[in-house]
């Protein structure tokens, strides 16, 4: 059986140069920044506050809700589910299109107060393999323990959204190697976003023990 | 000297292993620091730490500090104000001098060929030994460069466009550039005098020496007595909260005596609070670090009502006491505080006095937000978060794609 390797991966962030002070020129930058920045500001939040409660906003809504003051469309970004999406240029698309939709009901008023601009940033990823390897579900579910929560984060989200993946590594693997499709499909079907990343780890560990028990 | 082995119980298994993982990459690459002090300000500090850290990650890192005469240090120090936005008066002199105070110290200095890492704007020319070794150049700009004079920062902005990368804290800060700008937030030491875990006896120690209540809920503002940081508006804020909630307020800090502006501004914090003897005044002097540490634990609430600040540190420290925190929107505080979730900002003196009364009343609203802050300054604005950064910057720099797979 092919064995899975847990990698993990580190960002380090960069300005892009662009910055916006009102809708209009959020818009013009969600529509320029490179994949790497649309990827960031959907899952910052995720990142640097995943100790707190789940399905935060990504950037865009909470800038616009909370600086701009523009509630609804605020909303209607945050409404928007990253799982529904395969790839980063489909992310792109539906943000610019939540908002290019709530322009045309009119201009809005707001700019946001100095100090308080929207900075486009982009990731750069470092992608390193770790010690944690798995031939069978025993040695997953063991390594689903002890890895660090970045791997689960790489394997799950970065490896399907923004490596462009058909589907997210543990599936993949779980389906091709271990020969589990049903296991593979009940991990698929997990909403990542809905749990905060120890959250998802616990449910992930939940869903192997099952299967390994028996 | 702290080992990263006793950052473990604090930040986990996972960082330090990840740490590691990072450093096996870049095992045995020359780091090579220059600034342009070996003590006093936050570089050297960091650099105090860091350096011995990355050491023992098995990189060989180095410092250099630049040598310098009293005139090249007043034509350094005239560059600082002026990048911050001040008007100086400067002569064709004085960029004579910065340029052959740089021609000595590139004799003086051999250039490794690994990385050379320059931390601000005072040795940022040495750039011109370039042709000398193969190395990698990243200069680290440490101050805010939002609104710069535009002379100086076109005379050093010059040399900057000759590095292969720069960093920066915030992208606020930056300038534009021809290369790349990664952004790197500061960090707290958890194991500093500052900030390391104190005993209840310690602290009491400490309210004692200042003559200040232990039954009182104090509201602490500890930031230099300096008019940006907007002293007589806390204690504008803290009187609007004393009509309703009896309480005191602690104005600590040092900075005020090689300062005039600051003594004078310590003269009329004292005068306005003359006539309250819940309101401590505090001049610490350098080195106090354990006093700082106590007020900002014996504190209720703690303030940083800046109208104009860097990147606060001062936020993280007192988040990492587990305290809740009322800020200013303003410089870097946004970044370490989530309105509502990891501490409460406020934009006027009547915001502030609002948000102190509502910690002051629901202690259990006050108790989730320091938890949240003391959880976000653990994941972001550690000195092993910092280390990770540094780490990943040297494996980044000078390859031009942006994922790396090592």
């Amino acid at each position: 059986m092919e064995p899975f390797r847990f990698y993990t991966r580190f960002i380090l962030p960069e300005y892009t140069g662009k910055k916006a002070i009102n809708i209009m020129e959020l818009a013009e930058g969600i529509r320029e920044v490179p994949d790497s920045s649309i990827y960031y500001h959907t899952h910052n939040f995720l990142q640097e506050h995943h100790y707190l409660t789940p399905e935060p906003p990504s950037d865009f809504a909470h800038w616009v809700g909370e600086v701009l003051l523009e509630a609804s469309l605020g909303e209607c970004l945050a409404g928007i589910d990253t799982c529904d999406f395969s790839s980063i240029p489909l992310l792109r698309q539906a943000i610019l299109k939540t908002i290019e939709d709530y322009l045309a009901k009119g201009p809005p008023l707001r700019e946001a107060p100095g100090g308080m601009e929207f900075y486009f940033i982009k990731a750069n990823l470092v992608v390193a393999q770790t010690r944690y390897t798995a031939t069978n579900l025993q040695e997953f579910l063991e390594a689903l323990r002890k890895v660090g929560i970045c791997s689960i984060y790489f394997h799950l989200f970065e490896a399907r959204l923004r490596l462009g993946r058909e589907k997210n590594d543990f599936s993949h693997w779980i389906a091709d190697s271990v020969g589990d499709e049903e296991l593979a499909n009940e991990i698929s079907s997990l909403n990542p976003y809905t749990y905060t990343l120890e959250n998802l780890r616990e449910a992930l560990i939940g869903l192997v023990e099952e299967r390994v028990k028996g | 000297m702290v080992g990263l082995e006793e950052y473990r119980a604090i930040v986990g298994d996972e960082v330090i292993e990840e740490l590691r993982l990072l450093s096996e990459k870049l095992s045995g690459t020359v780091v090579q620091n220059i600034n342009s002090t070996a003590v006093g300000g936050g570089v050297a500090e960091i650099l105090h730490r860091m350096v011995p850290l990355l050491k023992e990650l098995g990189i060989d890192a180095r410092w250099n500090v630049m040598k310098g005469g009293e005139r090249f240090f007043e034509v350094t120090k005239k560059f600082h104000n002026a990048l911050h936005g001040a008007a100086v008066d400067l002569s064709e002199k004085d960029f004579s001098t910065f340029l052959e105070t740089t021609q000595q110290n590139l004799q003086e200095i051999s250039l490794s060929d690994d990385i050379i890492f320059v931390h601000d704007p005072q040795p940022v020319a040495m750039i011109k030994g370039r042709k000398r070794s193969k190395a990698r150049w990243i200069w680290r700009c440490h101050i805010d460069l939002s609104a710069p004079d535009g002379r100086v920062w076109s005379f050093i902005r010059s040399f900057v466009a000759q590095y292969d990368a720069s960093v920066f804290t915030a992208p606020s800060f930056a300038r534009v550039l021809p290369i790349r700008r990664y952004l790197i937030a500061p960090s707290i030491d958890p194991l500093s005098e500052k900030n390391k875990e104190l005993s209840e006896s310690a602290i009491e120690l400490v309210l004692r020496k200042y003559d200040i209540n232990q039954e009182k809920p104090i509201v602490a503002q500890i930031s230099r007595f300096d008019r940006l940081k907007d002293p007589l508006g806390v204690i504008e804020a803290y009187r609007l909260v004393k009509r309703r909630i009896d309480c005191q307020l602690v104005l600590a800090g040092g900075g005020a005596a090689d300062d005039p502006e600051g003594e004078k501004v310590l003269r009329e914090v004292e005068g306005e609070a003359e006539s309250d003897r819940d309101i401590h005044v505090l001049p610490l002097p350098s080195g106090s670090d354990l006093e700082i540490n106590a007020l900002q634990r014996a504190a209720a609430v703690v303030v940083q009502k800046s109208i104009k600040e860097g990147f606060g540190l001062t936020v993280s420290e007192a988040l990492w006491k587990g305290k809740p925190v009322v800020a200013s929107a303003v410089g870097g505080m946004p970044l370490q505080i989530n309105h509502g979730n990891t501490g409460l900002l406020s934009h006027s003196v009547e915001g502030a006095a609002y948000h102190i009364r509502k910690l002051l009343r629901d202690k259990e609203f006050a108790e989730r937000l320091g938890r949240n802050g003391r959880e976000h300054v653990r994941q972001n604005f550690l000195l092993t978060r910092h280390l990770k950064d540094y780490l990943l910057l040297f494996l980044l720099a000078g390859h031009h794609q942006e994922n790396l797979y090592l």
